[in-house]
């Protein structure tokens, strides 16, 4: 909403001395943020002038050297504008004048010294959608009675300055003129000034010409009048320059009289040719696929959602949004029938986010005061009255379902206090209510509060708070703390906990989109679940919620590979979202992706299944879930994943997420990447740590090597070592992996380090001795193996 | 006997290394040693004489030890310095690289705010990211086509519009905690978060995360709000910060602000980046609406609350001076490695 001051300044007197960033600030602090406060044609030394002399310039057949009367001077210039001529009244830009152009400084013009420069109004700022195709192609032409010496913004009534405010959406009341001057006079304790809606009336009806016929809800009041005989011409000066002021396009004297008056009172208004429109105007909802040929020219195709404005038969209007070329006020309309309505917010907002936001949608979606309604429609035949001599006839329609009484809110003063925090006396309460123009019935405890109508956003005893508190300066409030209730606050440990451990391993933690292209949802899982799409996403890319986040770190691989970083270590923490049994679900997961060189602490080593595998192993039991999880294959391994180096990771029977190298199908580099559903990992309860006694009696280690299938697991060997080695194999770890010449192409050879101990007493060789060799009989008879080196 | 202690003395006077000095021990006290063989002749000799040669003896064998230790001491100094000066390195040649992580600046953020608040009492409250129009608008006081719903262009689900949706706001678990909170008392929760709207350029990412305060209790006032923010601000952005209230409009609360802080740039005087006005929008916070209370149960007749909610981007943004917010989710390893620290105090 942009204000004008001299506008607003017809229904408040405004102190001279305030500039109009000290207004904007004021408002500010009382809640309606501005964006710039500034005036409207921002340009300094100019003065009025008169070309007396106008010779063509000796070197240009387009330039003219002029001599140019301003009062003190006569001035020497060179104008290349065609219009020049002996006699104008210009304006001219002095030495030193601010244009938003630039400066204006002495300069020499192909030998001729030109002092000043004289000015179209594209030159001194105004926007180039309020100017005429003639004031781009020369200097303005001011008429004859501008003297000579004088400020031309002031003659041309351009001094104005505008406030561009950035309002809240609960204050429909302040996109009016009338609205602002209520506001400005809470701050500044003034009252506003009345509205003049006087007029002649000529004794003929509106009812024997027009009648009325509401066939929606959607429309609670319709008001419409009738003004013959208006002759259509430009509008005086300060109608243009408040509307331009205001941000609107002058059009002609009639329909800036539509505008001027919606500025003024926040109710739109339409004005219809009464010729063009037959005797009949209804309201209804429109039928699906009807169709409008709006002002602008374009059809429209409706729907039953729009609220439609008929001559009984065809649709000549689009209810708030904008009107039908068949019934267009132009240069030849005589008589005009005003509509001055309100319609139901929220479908005007519907219709108009479908068509066009227009000035006058916006104010309908924000809802309407009806007094109001009554108020414009006859200020606009005041207007129509004298600006375009219009003879207004008797009587108006109406259709009036609104309540328009003022609301009565009852509040004490302990509720004030109680709620901001601040120490009020009544007194101030009620001052500041009277400011807003609030009327206040003091029942002792209970202040009975009349709010106007125009305030459709002041409701309950918090509303009334809140007006108290902007205006007396919600900012005299001092902070102070909650009273601590004894309760300790809590969060999510584990998971940062997760976090760090990674880092600490060298990871780098990564924060990427959920949203991704919808083909890679089902990637990197064979879980059988439905995908979640967005209605309206931005863009393929950004379509689909993510189910597994791995895709989004093979991105960032990908981004970071392209700049030559191709050592990539990272993880991150997110949600995988999917539907199952009509319900939405989402899951917290953990992913990691590492390719070329792995640096941790002292450790730089290439990037291999086992270091991924390293990382996650530590993770879980860090986690307290040690010999808990195992890795397992199958055909669940995502497809996505080297079938020859990739598992799944299993606890307490639930697959909780893969290990693995990326497919070479997918890219040719080794990228290796694990997924941990965390939801379902942290249900299962961490052991407890707990100190184990010390072992002081001696260990025992006995190495092995088995010669076995290529593809027979090493953990199948340790499972059937640990079945018979009991209790007293405390450790085996493997130390040795060899394929090649010495054995046979589909065997390989595993090396075992036993660890033997008991914590009752030291064992002697013969007790050892018995337990390996029935562990190395059992893994020869279970797993057809031959001991290496038999 | 005199003849041995000017052996001895010759002996170790002349001795250069440490392998020679222990032969010398061999010599004298070794099993066929000088001084063990006097030693054995003890034996033979009468008693008299016994105690006068055992008397010489252990002189002798004192000498002999002295002189030795003595040496011993000089070689074996000798020896040190030498591996001293053999191992000496030039310590300005480059660190064995002892790397860890880094951890996301804006993980580093949440942590931050969600310590600050988990030491004033509250609890970390975490919701869904896909929520319903009802717990994201509605029971927020947002009906269906209320106006304020355009300032958050939501997503929509598939099939969905107006019913399921990516939350828009970090609110919506506000509603979840009152919801679930069955004695419907007090509660002071932080919900930090990731949020979702349609919309892309250098100071917005389609999503992004916030962070949401709430504080339920019988006589909380907007006193305690401007408190705890304060307290909050000045943490975050310095001891220095002002924090201004502006009135505003949220359609959750009543009354609401929004919070200026004293620009973190140029300290209030004005500058390019509060736009000349030495003034920097933060936060929008109020009392709760108590419509709000009332749709998820609880009376608010006997109960006020204050709400807070801010985007955490920024703060990050504020905080490490990142200019353009696709950075911190354009994941660059060389974005990511500078944040391989602890923060400063």
């Amino acid at each position: 909403m942009k204000l004008s001051r001299k506008f607003v300044s017809d229904y408040i007197e405004l102190d001279s001395n305030l500039t109009i960033k000290e207004i904007a600030e004021a408002m500010t602090y009382v809640g309606n943020e501005y964006a710039d406060a500034s005036k409207l044609v921002n340009a300094t030394s100019l003065v009025i002038g008169e070309v007396i002399n106008c010779d063509v310039h000796p070197d240009s057949d387009h330039l003219h050297v002029c001599k140019v009367d301003v009062k003190t001077e006569i001035l020497d210039i060179v104008c290349g504008a065609p219009n020049v001529k002996k006699g104008l009244k210009v304006i001219v830009a002095l030495n030193g004048a601010k244009l938003p152009g630039g400066e204006i400084k002495q300069s020499t013009i192909r030998g001729q010294i030109s002092n000043g420069m004289l000015c179209s109004l594209a030159e001194l700022g105004i926007d180039h959608k309020f100017l005429t195709e003639n004031d781009f192609a020369g200097i303005h032409e001011l008429p004859n009675d501008a003297k000579v010496g004088e400020d031309p913004i002031k003659y041309l009534q351009l001094d104005d300055e505008i406030i561009d405010f950035e309002l809240t959406s609960n204050r429909g009341d302040l996109l009016s003129v009338l609205g602002m001057a209520y506001e400005l006079g809470a701050i500044y304790k003034k009252k506003t000034k009345k509205i003049d809606i006087e007029y002649n009336e000529i004794d003929k009806s509106i009812n024997n010409e027009l009648s009325l016929k509401i066939n929606t809800d959607d429309c609670v009041l319709f008001l419409a009048k009738k003004v013959n005989n208006v002759i259509i011409k430009e509008s005086p000066l300060f109608i243009k320059n408040r509307l331009i002021a205001s941000g609107i396009r002058p059009i002609n004297n009639v329909v800036d009289i539509s505008n001027y008056v919606m500025l003024e009172t926040g109710q739109p208004l339409h004005f219809y040719d009464a010729d063009k429109l037959q005797n009949i105007i209804e309201v209804r909802n429109a039928l699906n696929e009807e169709k409008l040929i709006t002002l602008d020219n374009i059809e429209r195709i409706l729907d039953q959602n729009d609220i439609v404005i008929s001559n009984g038969n065809n649709v000549v209007g689009l209810a708030g949004v904008m009107g039908g070329l068949s019934t267009e006020v132009d240069s030849n309309t005589k008589n005009i029938i005003i509509e001055a309505a309100i319609f139901d917010a929220i479908k005007i907002r519907r219709t108009s986010k479908k068509i066009l936001r227009s000035e006058a949608s916006t104010r309908f979606e924000k809802g309407l005061d009806p007094n109001r309604t009554y108020m414009a429609i006859n200020r606009s035949c005041h207007m129509l009255e004298k600006y375009a001599n219009g003879q207004v006839l008797k009587d108006m329609l109406v259709y009036d379902k609104t309540n328009k009484e003022d609301k009565i809110i009852n509040i004490t003063i302990d509720k004030i206090i109680k709620v901001l925090g601040i120490d009020v006396n009544k007194q101030e309460v009620i001052d500041v209510y009277n400011s807003l123009g609030f009327e206040v019935i003091d029942n002792n405890d209970v202040l009975s509060v009349k709010v106007p109508s125009r305030r459709l956003d002041v409701n309950i005893k918090e509303d009334l708070i809140e007006e108290f508190g902007r205006i007396y300066g919600i900012n005299k409030i001092k902070g102070k703390l909650p009273v601590f209730d004894g309760k300790l606050g809590t969060y999510n440990k584990v998971n940062r906990d997760i976090k760090n451990r990674l880092i600490d391993l060298g990871l780098n933690e990564t924060s990427s989109y959920a949203l991704i292209p919808e083909e890679e949802v089902y990637k990197y899982t064979k879980d059988n679940f439905t995908r979640i799409r967005l209605s309206d996403p931005m863009s393929e890319d950004r379509s689909t919620l993510r189910y597994s986040l791995i895709y989004s770190l093979k991105e960032i691989y990908e981004y970071n590979k392209a700049r030559n970083y191709k050592d990539v270590s990272i993880f991150e923490m997110g949600k995988g979202f999917y539907k199952e049994n009509d319900l939405y679900k989402e899951d917290l997961k953990l992913a990691c992706l590492m390719s070329g060189k792995y640096i941790n602490k002292l450790n730089e080593i290439k990037t291999d299944f086992y270091v991924i595998k390293g990382i996650l192993i530590n993770l879980l039991n860090y986690l307290g879930y040690e010999n808990r999880y195992s890795f397992v294959i199958d055909e669940n391994i995502p497809n996505e994943l080297h079938p020859g180096q990739s598992a799944l990771i299993i606890m307490q029977g639930e697959n909780i997420g893969f290990i693995g190298k990326i497919h070479p199908n997918i890219t040719k580099d080794d990228i290796f990447v694990f997924e941990i559903n965390l939801t379902k990992l942290l249900k299962n309860r961490a052991s407890k740590m707990s100190f184990k006694e010390l072992n002081k009696y001696p260990e025992v280690v006995k190495d092995v090597a088995f010669v076995v299938d290529k593809n027979l697991l090493s953990s199948e060997i340790e499972k059937c070592l640990k079945k018979v080695g009991g209790r007293l194999l405390t450790n085996i770890s493997v130390f040795d992996v060899y394929v090649g010449d010495k054995l046979n192409e589909n065997e390989k050879s595993i090396a075992f380090s036993l660890t033997f101990q008991d914590s009752t007493k030291t064992l002697n060789d013969i007790e050892v001795t018995e337990i390996f060799n029935k562990m190395i009989e059992e893994v020869e008879n279970k797993l057809s193996a031959k001991l290496r080196n038999k | 006997m005199e003849n041995i202690i000017e052996s001895i003395k010759k002996d170790l006077e002349n001795v250069i290394n440490l392998s020679d000095l222990n032969e010398l021990k061999v010599k004298y006290l070794g099993k066929k040693g000088i001084i063990t063989e006097l030693q054995q002749q003890i034996k033979d000799l009468d008693v008299e004489q016994k105690k006068e040669f055992g008397i010489k003896l252990n002189e002798i064998r004192t000498l002999f030890n002295d002189l030795f230790s003595v040496k011993q001491e000089i070689f074996e100094t000798a020896l040190i310095n030498l591996k001293l000066q053999q191992e000496s390195i030039d310590i300005s040649l480059p660190e064995t690289v002892v790397k860890t992580g880094s951890k996301h600046p804006m993980t580093r953020i949440q942590e931050q705010f969600e310590d600050l608040f988990v030491s004033m009492g509250y609890t970390v409250y975490d919701g869904p990211e896909i929520e319903t129009d009802e717990n994201c608008f509605q029971k927020l006081n947002l009906c269906k086509g209320h106006p304020a719903r355009d300032a958050q262009d939501t997503f929509y689900l598939e099939n969905e519009v107006e019913n399921y949706l990516l939350r828009s706001q970090t609110s919506t678990a506000q509603v979840r905690a009152m919801e679930e909170n069955i004695e419907k008392g007090p509660l002071k929760i932080v919900c930090p978060g990731k949020v979702y709207r349609r919309d892309e350029d250098a100071t917005h990412s389609h999503q992004f995360a916030q962070i949401e305060g709430l504080v339920i209790d019988e006589n909380i006032s907007m006193a305690d709000l401007k408190g705890t923010l304060e307290l909050f601000l000045k943490k975050f952005l310095g001891e220095k910060t002002e924090v201004r209230f502006r009135p505003s409009f949220f359609p959750f609360t009543e009354p609401s602000v929004e919070v200026d802080v004293t620009c973190f740039k140029c300290g209030g005087k004005g500058c390019s980046l509060c736009k000349q006005t030495g003034w920097i929008e933060v936060l929008g916070a109020g009392m709760v609406h108590p419509n709000v209370l009332e749709m998820s149960g609880y009376d608010s007749n006997k109960y006020q609350a204050f709400a807070f909610g801010t985007g955490m981007d920024r703060f990050a943004m504020f905080k490490y001076g990142i200019t353009d917010i696709r950075t911190i989710y354009g994941n660059d390893i060389r974005f990511l490695n500078q944040f391989n620290r602890r923060d400063e105090d």
